[in-house]
């Protein structure tokens, strides 16, 4: 691996478009791209796998359901099927329908929270996390490509520059 | 432009036939004295104590008698003459209502077919209204598709009107308790009732809403045709504001229609989200048959810049308004059960002994296999797959009309036969016949000044 990178910054996320898919069409690497804000089709453009956070959501839920349903078929029906007001507390089936609520919201429960974990550990953030910003302009308008470098530093230059970037820099990879 | 084909139509009209033998052949069958029901009800007993085994049978018998006429006596020694009188009463009387019950089933067998079919008819002209108010971006190219199966509404419309002057004005079946002068003269309820549930009243209820919705899909559809031909937006607004108005109306017109056609079938018994609960099955249904239709003609290559996406959009609708059905099934459902009041329970505890698999097994096809065929994203795209959930999304909610018509009319005495197919395929006849003929006239499948129309043409997901 090439531990230097070269780094395009562009003002405008149209430009940056046009610019990744000519790169792209070169045949050269992207890193990483750094936005202010989501780009819509810059994943497609880079070629990116979908993600696949919702499956897990959908299988949090399954979880989240069937512990609803162990949690109170055990204590409401089989440790202690009190009567209370009159509710049938023979079976499970029975007293369904005072279960759904409890069950909906746990399903709900597990599939977002878990999800968002998911998250975070997917994507590495926690909260004294140190922030991998190669350029503080790319919180605010900036959008910056990182493409790596295998010796061919004029070759990538002059591409770059031709796609419009404002400014290009060589700089040690994080 | 689409022409008709020439084997669908000839498909439409078979069913009508039939449909129509079937109708008949339930209006034939059912019987007219008392003598005859009371035949009718002993052979349906037989038959079925044949299938499960006459020694089970007759053992129950033998259990019970006892008991009974240990009951009886028990009451002959408190009352003596009178109890006695009462019961001979009561036998007769039970087999009264045996009698219009069972006249009753090809009546309502009618009325959940005709009004399944329309209130499909109805929900994709409430689709098209929001669509218009929300100006909506992606579906202007499918307005056509739904102005197409609203065209369904007026033939509908009469149809159901016709059979509510028969049914209310004529007397010509029982299927509302309360429009029978004898019931209302001795029911206590019922009279407290009367200023509302009374017939001249219902019937002017009814053609206000029924006229209401007729005029507002004709405007609508004039107006999107004369847009059509139009130099600036004028027509566009024109719909815009009518459709604000249409809602409006709509929204109040639709809780009064549910209170009259439906909870008026069980006039004893209320529930407050009722209405919405109706509305929600008929958007479903809609948005089901818009789906489907646009499948079909995207199918026959008539409908050039109908992409997937649309499709999607279309599936996404099915998907929430299943759940949201659900929601409201159960919220009815949960609330009552959950406080046990005796004068609402009634009504569940009828279906629950009565229609178990129907009152329970719609929930599979409303609910659990359109919720998992329908949750992914890519399978939304399918065809077949938005097809296979669109299917059971229908079945599921001529079901659930059928549930709650069938056992406030008919009662423990249902089944599930001639006459209810008959009604099924004569209206589902009547309705393709009407839904293409409407697309045969229209001119263009896209609405070509609609200003939303280049963001529906590139509307991609």
């Amino acid at each position: 691996m090439a531990s230097k990178v070269i780094q395009a910054i562009y003002n405008d996320d149209d430009i940056l478009m046009s610019a990744v898919k000519r790169v792209k069409e070169a045949h050269h690497h992207i890193e990483e791209i750094y936005t202010p804000f989501p780009v819509h089709g810059l994943d497609k453009a880079m070629g990116l796998a979908p993600t696949r956070i919702a499956i897990t959501s959908f299988m949090y839920g399954c979880v989240g359901i069937t512990v609803a349903v162990l949690m109170m078929n055990f204590i409401m029906i089989e440790d202690w099927p009190q009567n209370i007001g009159g509710k049938p507390s023979f079976s499970f089936i029975e007293n369904m329908p005072a279960f759904v609520p409890i069950m909906f919201e746990m399903t709900v429960f597990f599939a977002a929270h878990l999800m968002v974990i998911t998250f975070y550990m997917r994507s590495k953030l926690w909260p004294f996390k140190k922030a991998e910003n190669p350029d503080v302009r790319t919180t605010d308008d900036h959008f910056l490509m990182e493409v790596t470098l295998n010796n061919n530093e004029d070759e990538l230059t002059r591409l770059l520059v031709d796609t419009g970037a404002v400014e290009v820099k060589v700089s040690e990879k994080h | 432009m689409y022409t008709f084909s020439n084997r669908l139509k000839i498909a439409s009209i078979v069913l009508m036939i039939v449909g129509i033998l079937g109708i008949g052949y339930g209006f034939i069958s059912s019987p007219s004295t008392v003598e005859e029901a009371k035949a009718m009800v002993a052979a349906d007993a037989h038959g079925h104590g044949g299938g499960h085994g006459e020694g089970h049978h007759e053992e129950v018998g033998t259990h019970h008698e006892p008991k009974v006429t240990h009951h009886a006596e028990a009451e002959e020694g408190h009352h003596g003459e009178v109890a006695h009188g009462q019961d001979a009463a009561t036998h007769s009387s039970h087999d009264e209502h045996t009698l219009s019950k069972l006249q009753n089933r090809p009546w309502a067998a009618v009325l959940i077919a005709a009004f399944f079919f329309f209130m499909i008819a109805l929900g994709a002209l409430v689709f098209y209204a929001i669509q218009h108010v929300a100006q909506v971006g992606w579906s202007p190219l499918l307005f056509r598709v739904m102005e197409a199966i609203s065209a369904y509404l007026f033939p509908g419309a009469v149809i159901l009107y016709v059979f509510f002057v028969l049914t209310s004005a004529f007397h010509m079946n029982h299927l509302y308790i309360w429009m029978d002068p004898e019931v209302m003269a001795h029911d206590g309820i019922l009279q407290l009732k009367k200023g509302y549930l009374n017939i001249p009243f219902f019937l002017i209820r009814s053609a206000i809403f029924l006229a209401g919705w007729v005029l507002y899909r004709h405007f609508a559809v004039k107006n999107s045709y004369a847009q059509d031909e139009a130099n600036d937006n004028t027509y566009y607004r024109k719909n815009f504001k009518i459709s604000v108005f249409f809602l409006l109306f709509f929204f109040v017109t639709e809780s009064i229609m549910a209170w009259d056609w439906f909870m008026g079938l069980e006039p004893h018994w209320y529930s407050t989200l009722f209405a919405w609960y109706v509305f929600a099955s008929m958007f479903v249904s809609a948005v089901t048959v818009i789906a489907m239709v646009t499948m079909y003609l995207k199918s026959k290559g008539l409908l050039e810049y109908v992409n997937d996406s649309h499709l999607h959009d279309l599936a996404k609708f099915m998907f929430g308004l299943s759940v949201f059905w659900t929601y409201l099934w159960f919220g009815q459902f949960m609330l009552i059960w959950y406080a046990n009041i005796p004068e609402e329970a009634g009504y569940f505890l009828t279906r629950i002994e009565h229609y178990n698999l129907v009152f329970f097994g719609m929930l599979l096809f409303n609910f659990v296999f359109p919720f998992l065929v329908l949750m992914n994203s890519d399978f939304k795209r399918v065809n077949w797959f938005v097809m296979m959930a669109g299917i059971s999304i229908l079945i599921g909610h001529y079901m659930d009309i059928f549930q709650i018509v069938m056992p406030s009319t008919v009662g423990e005495l249902w089944s599930f036969g001639v006459p209810e197919i008959g009604s099924i395929l004569f209206f589902l006849g009547l309705f393709i016949f009407v839904v293409f003929s409407a697309l045969a006239k229209t001119p263009s499948f896209v609405a070509k000044r609609n200003p939303f129309l280049e963001e529906s043409k590139h509307f991609h997901y």
